[in-house]
């Protein structure tokens, strides 16, 4: 039952994130974004991973992908034309997509995933308490490095979109 | 989990959902008739049935009251001729007005309703489930509810629609933040020291038992949070989505029949979610007054669960009024005003609310 | 010269927005208790008409009973959008009033032309024609929309008369004299 769910949730992802590559249409392509956030938080909640699953949605679902759509349609993007790839576009991308392969299959094909044990740990974010706990004591460092980041980013924005009065 | 449970668990879903949309066709009706009371009106008093209003005084009362006037504009709904423009994108045109209604449908899943004691004395809350993150996923479900306002409004191709969909998406944004907020104190109070953690909305009614209430001890965070639930529902004054004195009917402009009947279903759905969880968070849920429980009336077993639930309905209702209320109390907000309102005051005001509690529940508890 | 209406600085409280809010939830609860309901119900409750009411146009008898149309067509011509069609006839000769006046043998007023500007009433020598105060007209079909003779007799009723023409004349028509 849990394996038949898992492969529905993961199919549901990997083929809502190639159509957000392959659509024209942007409100598509957002719209297949959100399907991909709801398939990934069900696979969360298929690792018990609650609290993770959830934040998902409402942070990426709830209100990232809304600003997306926001400016799409604000900006009232047309439907993109087939633009010409260029060869260097081209090599980049084959060479790319041969690293993430050997990646795949080094990862799949070594002995570390097949010594898995049959009983699962428990997740360290499956309770909030743990989950905070862990983010404040194991995980502290991280935490504060995307804190700053995200206030990095969060200025960047302020001024860039300031208006700058010349007089 | 065995097939029969998912039949049981089913079964109540659905007995649930239709009980909910049988609230919503009357808070139409309430809406309707308050709304007439406020402005001098009489409201609907003509539609009546066969046989029940055909009964002397009690009849005459309940078809004077309006009784019968949701099923008369279910059908009105559901018959009249369902119009689809030339230029709307047809596919996000028909899904936008589902997309408005699941969310809130959904919702209801993590909502308690009250609790009863079976023959062993032990107590059951009512609950589809009892979501450990509960009010998270209230949160990220109820979001979701505004990609049929935006979809609506996008895939009418038609300025108003369009102008509506843009003002529902940036404000239901900028009032998430401030609510989420809100709720935090209630939770870090929840969530004692030597506690499991815990998000759940049945562990914060149990809580309020016989102990003081929420909205009492923590004014702030139960006027932000009202206050986003009026934003969050889009209901006047933040109605910016729809203001139809400045973009005719807003996101549902094209809409017609049944379509807009899923967005107005939708919409009573969402208020009364909201209303639940305002009783819930805030109101002391199932428990009849601050410091008592059902229990200390010395009511037990199934008694016991249809007064809690009773309960649960009055506060629901009795905020469902006040959506209705101020409906007719303020007018709408211009539309820098609810971003100012939101960001530089809710917000702020929030945060502050959030350090001043820290600080409050840190003395309470200190040993 | 334009009225400036100097507006008061806000004091604390006011500012504070919540007073006010509760102050204004005050006064819509007192009017949805106290309020007074002024909504007509229609069809059982109808409006007070004032004097003076121009309805739908009706033609009136005397009191004595008989109608009081000559058809002499003075509202036929005068009507702006030619709602009214008379077709004069003679009394019949058994009737008591037989030659002292011509009578309407056909009289047609189309409602959906007719523009309630009263012009028939101020035109007609005879005060045989009035604007009452009946102003619903409604009916399924363009046909029914056409009042005759008979539906506007039944409009009109009787209207008080003080000259009595129509006995003075037939006295002056069986004495044989002229002008009374």
């Amino acid at each position: 039952m849990t394996d038949l769910f898992f492969y529905i949730f993961a199919a549901i992802t990997l083929a809502c994130a190639f159509a957000v590559v392959f659509s024209r249409n942007p409100v598509n392509a957002a719209m297949f974004l959100i399907l991909t956030f709801l398939g990934m938080a069900s696979l969360f909640v298929m690792l018990e991973a609650y609290f993770l699953a959830v934040i998902q949605v409402l942070v990426y679902a709830g209100a990232v992908v809304v600003l997306f759509l926001f400016i799409i349609m604000l900006l009232d993007v047309k439907e993109e034309s087939k633009a010409k790839l260029k060869p260097l576009t081209l090599v980049a991308s084959v060479i790319g997509f041969a690293i993430l392969l050997v990646g795949v299959v080094g990862i799949t094909s070594s002995d570390n995933i097949k010594a898995t044990t049959e009983t699962l740990p428990e997740a360290a974010g499956a309770t909030l308490k743990n989950f905070g706990y862990e983010l404040f004591t194991t995980y502290q460092l991280p935490m504060q490095v995307t804190g700053f980041l995200l206030l990095v980013a969060m200025i960047g924005v302020i001024v860039l979109s300031k208006r700058v009065k010349t007089d | 989990m065995e097939l029969s449970d998912i039949a049981i668990k089913s079964i109540y879903a659905v007995i649930v959902v239709s009980v909910l949309m049988g609230f919503c066709s009357y808070a139409v009706l309430a809406e309707r008739k308050i709304s007439s009371w406020i402005q001098g009106r009489v409201g609907p008093n003509r539609t009546s049935l066969p046989f029940i209003s055909s009964i002397p005084y009690i009849g005459r009362f309940l078809t004077r009251l309006g009784v019968f006037q949701p099923i008369a504009d279910g059908a009105k709904f559901l018959f009249k001729e369902d119009i689809t423009p030339a230029h709307v994108n047809k596919l996000y045109f028909t899904l936008a007005p589902i997309l408005s209604l699941i969310p809130a449908l959904t919702t209801v899943v993590v909502v308690p309703f009250g609790y009863y004691e079976n023959a062993a004395g032990e107590v059951v809350t009512l609950v589809l489930t009892d979501l450990n993150v509960a009010i998270l996923f209230l949160f990220a479900v109820s979001s979701l509810g505004v990609y049929g306002i935006v979809l609506a409004g996008w895939s009418s191709n038609s300025k108003y629609p369009f102008l509506g969909g843009i003002r529902a998406s940036a404000q239901m944004i900028s009032y998430e933040l401030a609510m989420g907020i809100s709720v935090l104190p209630v939770f870090m109070w929840l969530n004692a020291p030597g506690t499991a953690g815990t998000l759940s909305l049945v562990d914060v009614v149990n809580s309020q038992g016989g102990a003081l209430w929420y909205a009492m001890w923590m004014p702030g965070s139960f006027l932000i949070f009202v206050v986003c639930i009026f934003a969050e529902t889009n209901r006047l004054p933040f109605d910016m989505a729809e203001s139809e004195t400045e973009l005719v009917s807003g996101f549902h402009t094209e809409y017609s029949s049944f379509k807009f009947g899923l967005f107005f279903v939708g919409e009573y759905a969402h208020m009364l979610v909201g209303s639940a969880i305002v009783a819930i968070l805030f109101l002391g849920g199932w428990h009849p007054l601050p410091f008592m429980t059902w229990a200390d009336f010395g009511v037990h077993g199934l008694l016991a669960g249809v007064l809690s639930v009773g309960t649960l309905i009055g506060k629901l209702c009795g905020f469902m009024f006040f959506f209705m209320w101020i409906r007719w109390t303020l007018p709408r907000f211009r539309y820098d005003q609810v971003m100012k309102l939101g960001w530089q005051m809710l917000l702020p005001a929030s945060i502050a609310n959030l350090v001043l509690y820290t600080f409050i529940i840190y003395f309470l508890e200190r040993p | 010269m334009a009225i400036v209406v100097k507006r008061k600085p806000l004091n604390l409280l006011e500012k504070l927005y919540i007073p006010e809010i509760a102050r204004g939830l005050a006064v819509t609860f007192r009017r949805m208790l106290f309020g007074e309901t002024v909504t007509l119900e229609y069809p059982e409750q109808r409006p007070p008409i004032p004097a003076g009411y121009r309805g739908v146009p009706t033609l009136v008898r005397d009191p004595e009973g008989r109608e009081k149309c000559v058809s002499c067509q003075l509202c036929e011509f005068v009507c702006p959008p030619k709602a009214i069609r008379i077709t004069p006839g003679e009394i019949p000769e058994d009737s008591e009033y037989a030659h002292v006046e011509k009578g309407p043998k056909e009289f047609d007023i189309d409602m959906l032309r007719c523009i309630y500007c009263g012009m028939c009433q101020e035109v007609c020598p005879e005060e045989a024609i009035w604007l009452q105060n009946q102003y619903s007209m409604s009916g399924y079909s363009r046909a029914e929309m056409v009042n005759d003779k008979t539906k506007l007799y039944e409009l009109g009723g009787t209207l008080p008369d003080e000259h009595f023409k129509w006995n003075k004349k037939k006295e002056a028509a069986e004495h044989g004299g002229g002008h009374h």
